[in-house]
């Protein structure tokens, strides 16, 4: 009855052309995206901006970028927890060697170092596809891990690779609180949410989803695959290494190579599987339900063994963690293989009719 | 040169156990086009229960021949592992039937966790010593025509053998067997292979199987060398570029694939690795394979890939 476009008449090429063009949609997402600045800092404690929302809005920003390459253009990576890493640490070096840097000029040159990490890496993907370029990104994981290690320039000489970063300040604005780093870090959310929403629609958009369903014929009709896939693999790992950025400086503050190692490629990876590989949408669904799953089972395991008389130990929670973590995902492929995003637009087109089925 | 020899041993012999990983990495792919992140989770899985029932088995039944016991281990994990193959077919591949490959990736990464916890709920997770009577002492070789000769670990050379012994099995099987040729025929065209009668699921699930002894045989080595813990699990991650080198399809590929790795990661380890800080051993044999990959795409064994629109 209200989510019908029936009577929206396009006047202009302009009308057409935007964006978000059922009128319905472009209302909710300006009310999701109010709602997420002005409304949730009010209603959530510190407790779950810290441990749940920042987390979540850093790595939906990530999961965007994963999207981007491997739902859009279709080549598997499992090297972004390293283009995550490298932006961290370029950005933390821009940080602590030029003087008077400002803090999101670092950031974006953080962003810049991953595009050039994940223009290097995405090379084979010219050559090999699939499976075995999956595996061919994985060099790209242990190289940067081994590179943040030894390399003492990425450490500014620290021998155990941690670093940290202290006093977050833009334009006089001290970011501190976790309702600020909060703000912070969705406000890049929306503008690079919004910007890989409009990219993936346009030419080179086009050209990624048909490399992706096919990269002989989209060569054969004129599409380059060198340019097409070197683009996505820029586009993704820039829109990472932001992302990576904003996981050291906002959320974690002091951080080592581990906190990029191979599980958080994997944890990328499962969000926009989860969410729905080719949705922008998805990502933040999928990013939404791997942050949230952990901490769910953390706290209602012990009181369902609670519950049935059984004294669980810290241990068994987090083995017991790792098994229902590993057969909800499991379970979730079977029963919707594409995704979280699916789900959400079966749940339009149900919309569309409703109350009147036939 | 009696230092240079020596190292290139140990890389072939930690090349036998790396291929020894990843051919249950490239049966699986064969078979049913899964690409099995859970393998490493699989030897970890098997050598703990090897290691737990091998503890367990003289309490319970009160014998201590060591040869009986760990036979009796070997054939219990064996059994546990094929529970575990016609388990993970009933409840998770059969549902998978006809998704994409990544889909079937990310399952097998469930898996790879479930196994994680299960193993660790079931069998405890501290460090397990599993003694199946590897010769411990280290020999040397070739004393009279090097200074000092080559220093070789016997133990390495069982496991080498055993190894061997077990790829010639499965080589065997898979040619001369009709279950081996059914296998094959669905590794070619799962859809042709139906068609004349082969039965899919049950493939699949001597498949996972074989791949279960694979994974047991590959722990109970690694284990016997290592100790039986976490980081078990790990190995599979240095046994991705074997089967990339070797070529996903090519059992061959994954010995030989194997041993050009190992062989590779400890000389660079030696004369490279001072140069640039050392450690390099994590990254080099992906390195190469990517290397290979960019003059052939698919292995050094692997079969031609042809596309068609």
């Amino acid at each position: 009855m209200f989510y019908r476009e029936n009577g929206q008449f396009k006047t202009s090429y302009r009308q057409d052309q935007q964006i978000f063009s059922i009128t319905q949609d472009r209302w909710a997402v300006l009310a999701i995206i109010a709602f997420a600045v002005f409304a949730v800092p009010f209603l959530v404690d510190e407790y779950l901006l810290r441990a749940i929302l920042l987390p979540f809005v850093i790595l939906a920003l990530a999961a965007v970028g994963v999207n981007v390459l491997v739902g859009y253009c279709g080549q598997i990576s499992l090297g972004s927890g390293a283009f995550m890493g490298m932006g961290a640490y370029v950005a933390y070096n821009a940080m602590v060697r030029v003087d008077g840097m400002p803090l999101i000029a670092a950031i974006l040159i953080g962003g810049a170092a991953a595009t050039l990490t994940g223009v290097i890496f995405g090379i084979p993907s010219l050559r090999v596809k699939g499976l075995y370029l999956s595996v061919a990104t994985l060099a790209a994981q242990f190289f940067c891990e081994w590179g943040f290690l030894r390399v003492p320039w990425f450490t500014n000489d620290n021998p155990s690779g941690s670093v940290s970063v202290a006093g977050l300040k833009v334009m006089g604005w001290e970011i501190n609180s976790p309702v600020e780093k909060y703000l912070f870090c969705l406000g890049f959310l929306i503008v690079f949410a919004l910007l890989a929403k409009n990219l993936v629609r346009s030419a080179i958009g086009r050209e990624w989803m048909a490399i992706r369903d096919m990269d002989v014929a989209a060569s054969v009709i004129g599409i380059r695959p060198m340019y097409a896939k070197l683009t996505a693999f820029a586009v993704s790992s820039f829109i990472v290494g932001v992302a990576g950025a904003l996981w050291g400086f906002v959320h974690l503050g002091s951080w080592e190579p581990a906190a990029f190692d191979i599980n958080r490629s994997f944890q990328l990876l499962f969000m926009v599987i989860i969410g729905g590989m080719g949705s922008i949408m998805g990502s933040m669904f999928g990013a939404a339900f791997i942050v949230s799953l952990p901490i769910f089972l953390n706290q209602f395991l012990p009181v369902l063994g609670d519950w049935l008389g059984f004294s669980v130990s810290t241990a068994l929670i987090s083995h017991t963690e790792f098994m229902v973590f590993g057969a909800l995902i499991i379970w979730f492929l079977i029963v919707e293989p594409h995704g979280l995003a699916r789900l959400w637009s079966v749940g339009k087109q149900k919309m569309r009719l409703w109350p009147f089925p036939h | 040169m009696g230092f240079f020899i020596e190292t290139l041993f140990g890389g072939l012999m930690a090349g036998m156990l790396y291929s020894l990983v990843a051919l249950g990495f490239v049966l699986i792919f064969k078979a049913s086009g899964v690409f099995n992140f859970a393998q490493g989770a699989m030897v970890l899985f098997a050598a703990l229960a090897m290691a737990r029932f091998a503890e367990w088995l003289p309490l319970w039944l009160g014998v201590s021949n060591m040869l009986v016991v760990n036979t009796l281990a070997f054939l219990i994990a064996g059994a546990i592992m094929f529970v575990l193959a016609w388990l993970i077919e009933r409840l998770v591949l059969r549902h998978l039937v006809n998704q994409e490959g990544t889909t079937l990736l990310m399952a097998t990464l469930g898996i790879t966790y479930f196994l994680d916890g299960m193993g660790q709920t079931i069998f405890g997770s501290d460090i397990y010593q599993l003694n199946i009577g590897m010769p411990k002492e280290p020999v040397f070789l070739f004393e009279s025509t090097f200074q000092g000769g080559v220093l070789i670990n016997l133990e390495d050379v069982v496991a080498a053998v055993i190894a061997a012994l077990l790829v010639t099995f499965l080589a065997l099987f898979f040619q001369k067997t009709s279950t081996g040729r059914a296998l094959r025929a669905v590794a070619d065209d799962h859809q042709a292979a139906q068609s004349v009668g082969i039965p899919l699921n049950r493939i699949w699930v001597i498949v996972w199987c074989v791949a279960g002894v694979v994974a047991l045989v590959a722990g109970m080595i690694w284990g016997s060398k290592l100790g039986v813990q976490f980081s078990l699990s790990t190995v599979a991650l240095r046994a991705l570029p074997v089967i990339i080198l070797g070529g996903l399809t090519s059992v061959p590929g994954a010995i030989i694939g194997g041993l050009i790795i190992g062989v590779g990661e400890k000389l660079s380890e030696v004369y490279l690795g001072p140069f640039v800080g050392g450690g390099i051993e994590i990254w080099f044999a992906y390195m190469l394979a990517l290397v290979v990959l960019m003059f052939r795409p698919q292995g050094l064994f692997g079969e031609k890939i042809i596309d068609r629109v």
